[in-house]
């Protein structure tokens, strides 16, 4: 055997465990997915049951005909699209502090690595469950609002009339209220994104700060010309993650989850499942294209 | 008339004067700095406060008598703090007993993740053979569509283990069924596609790629093996990569509550499904009927819950982030 088919061989085997994976609870359950999507299930005796074709009549009752599943992926979508923006800025601006040099700087890391750690869904769901059970049965949302808007002598609600009538447009108003209200959320979910930022500024060679510099460019331009373009690359990767993430999170995937283990409707939960991915991810891949065609990348 | 002139003889003086202009520009300079240095302050205790405030109140909460609880005057400090609801919480919860059986399952699941998606890094990254391209977008395809858009085949599948049928002919043609168990997790990540196996082989692949090619070349000179290459000379170049993706694993399977809820992992080796019923068996058990009292039950469980994982976080910090810094996330 030659050393190079032997080393090809070697790297086979290597990526072999995955490969395996990949093909027998990946690829298949996908397919199987699908194959559930078209069919009618008649659920038999113990794990088994049987499948005959039913085209695409379910994914037609899922677009026309039921109850949430359109509200419910748009909700999503929508949240998506407001809180994917404002997680990698806010991610991308504290990383640009944490790398500043400063007293207190392993502290300040120490707590803003924290949302990593703490980022259970299990503690949250423990948290609303009883928030709800106190309110009698209101949901976690409203009594967050309720709180926030009785809590200390500040009527928020007197201030956004205010802002509202100066004329800023309404989109906009919505927006930043949207994410003020959010905050919680938003930086409890950038800490990954935090991380790896943190790991792109610290790559970056510290001559071209000193090119830069000896050049006479001021902080601002330093950041626009040199450390922007340099982690715009990460800024992919961070989309792509963030998108993931608080897709698996979000209302689709919980409505396809109580469609299946609590209705047993197995074809309808497949469509949920398979559409809402399918829009994430030609949402994932126009939005990455279009910044990677600014990207420069080194290799 | 002739105060007005010599006011101006004495301003033409003065800005003519270097040593005053030097001195009013470096005061300028100070004073931006410690501008630059109080927004600074000001922007990170604020987004510090955002993340500790939720915590800071629960552990307040957690030691709060029901006299606390409602007295208008107390505010996070309790006037008469009491130990009660961490010990019926952990009465409840079992704690001790599940803790154990939780930290034996995130070890093992660990281990696992580090040793495969290493093996499987570095197959990406220093071997070339066909399809390697095709190979690597699986891993990318793994990244971006989650196991929540697989769950019923994952499920069924491990309702009725049976892989090429090999279970089967032990078990007269049945398959087993693992649901409730532990194994479904562990099978999954020995073969590479467990808990975001993809992203932690994605680390490992640009981490390898990164380390030069010398080290090996020069061990297989002097005669190693491809898995002494791999075991005692990359794996110990690899401690940044290993650390980030151990702990990563670690707190993200200790965490994890989507895979818990649909293998129906008993909850008495996860923590966190017996916080989400804490306050059910508090209010069933021990008749704590007031939602607000049996909270503070909840939020002592919440706090018996994330201990360990501070602990570990305390102890691994600083290698922690010297591992991200230094470890492949960024290619």
């Amino acid at each position: 055997m030659r050393i190079s088919h032997k080393k090809k061989l070697t790297g086979l085997l290597f990526i072999s465990p995955f490969l395996v994976g990949f093909v027998a609870f990946y690829l298949r359950s996908l397919i199987q997915t699908v194959q559930f999507s078209i069919s009618d299930v008649t659920l038999g005796q113990g794990a088994g049951f049987t499948l005959s074709f039913a085209g695409l009549r379910h994914y037609i009752f899922a677009m026309s005909a039921h109850g949430s599943f359109r509200q419910d992926l748009t909700v999503s979508i929508l949240d998506m699209m407001i809180d994917v923006p404002l997680i990698i800025f806010l991610s991308l601006f504290m990383a640009l502090l944490l790398n500043q040099q400063f007293k207190g700087r392993t502290m300040a890391r120490a707590i803003f690595f924290l949302p990593v750690i703490l980022n259970s869904e299990a503690i949250a769901a423990a948290i609303s469950m009883a928030r709800a059970m106190m309110m009698g049965g209101m949901s976690p949302m409203a009594a967050d609002i309720v709180e926030a808007s009785t809590s200390g002598s500040v009527n928020i609600g007197y201030y956004l009339y205010m802002l509202r009538e100066l004329a800023l447009p309404a989109g906009l108003l919505d927006y930043v209220v949207g994410a003020v209200t959010r905050i919680n959320y938003i930086i409890t979910a950038s800490g990954v994104q935090l991380v790896i930022f943190i790991a792109a500024l610290q790559s970056i060679s510290p001559a071209m700060y000193e090119v830069a510099k000896i050049e006479g460019a001021t902080s601002y331009e330093t950041f626009w010309k040199v450390t922007f373009p340099l982690v715009l690359p990460l800024i992919v990767t961070n989309i792509v993650y963030t998108v993931v993430d608080s897709f698996t999170r979000s209302q689709v995937v919980e409505l396809s989850y109580r469609t299946i283990f609590e209705f047993h409707n197995y074809p309808l939960g497949s469509v949920i499942s398979l559409v809402s991915m399918l829009l994430v991810c030609t949402l994932l891949f126009f939005v990455s294209s279009a910044i990677s065609k600014r990207t420069h990348y080194h290799n | 008339m002739h105060m007005i002139t010599q006011g101006k003889q004495k301003w033409a003086g003065l800005r003519g004067n270097r040593q005053l202009e030097n001195e009013k520009q470096r005061a300028i300079r100070i004073g931006k700095s410690w501008l630059f240095k109080l927004v600074r302050f000001t922007l990170i205790a604020g987004i510090s406060y955002v993340i500790l405030g939720p915590m800071i109140g629960i552990v307040a909460n957690s030691f709060f008598s029901n006299a606390d609880k409602y007295s208008p005057i107390v505010y996070l400090i309790p006037q008469a703090p009491t130990l009660e609801r961490y010990r019926l919480a952990i009465m409840r919860m079992d704690y001790w007993n599940v803790l154990l059986n939780m930290l034996v399952y995130v070890g093992v699941v660990t281990i696992l993740q580090v040793l495969v998606c290493s093996l499987v890094g570095y197959g990406f990254a220093r071997f070339h053979f066909p399809f390697k391209n095709l190979a690597f977008a699986c891993v990318v395809i793994m990244i971006v569509i989650p196991s929540h858009s697989v769950m019923l085949p994952l499920y069924m599948t491990f309702q009725n283990f049976n892989p090429l049928g090999i279970v089967g002919l032990f078990n007269g043609g049945r398959g087993l069924n693992l649901l409730t168990t532990p194994y479904p997790m562990v099978i999954m990540t020995l073969f590479g596609s467990g808990l975001r196996s993809g992203l932690y082989i994605y680390i490992f692949t640009q981490f390898f790629r990164g380390l030069p090619k010398e080290i090996e070349e020069a061990a297989e000179i002097d005669g190693a093996g491809t898995a002494y290459t791999y075991l005692r000379i990359m794996m110990p170049n690899a401690m940044p990569a290993v650390i980030t993706v151990a702990i990563f694993s670690l707190v993200w399977q200790y965490n994890d509550t989507f895979f818990a809820r649909l293998f129906l992992i008993s909850p008495d080796i996860v923590l966190s499904k017996k916080i989400t019923s804490l306050q059910a068996s508090i209010s069933n058990l021990d008749r704590i009927l007031d939602p607000s009292i049996s909270m503070l039950y909840v939020y002592a469980g919440i706090v018996l819950m994330i201990i360990p994982i501070i602990a570990l976080y305390v102890l691994l910090q600083k290698r922690f982030i010297e591992g991200v810094e230094r470890s492949g996330i960024v290619g």
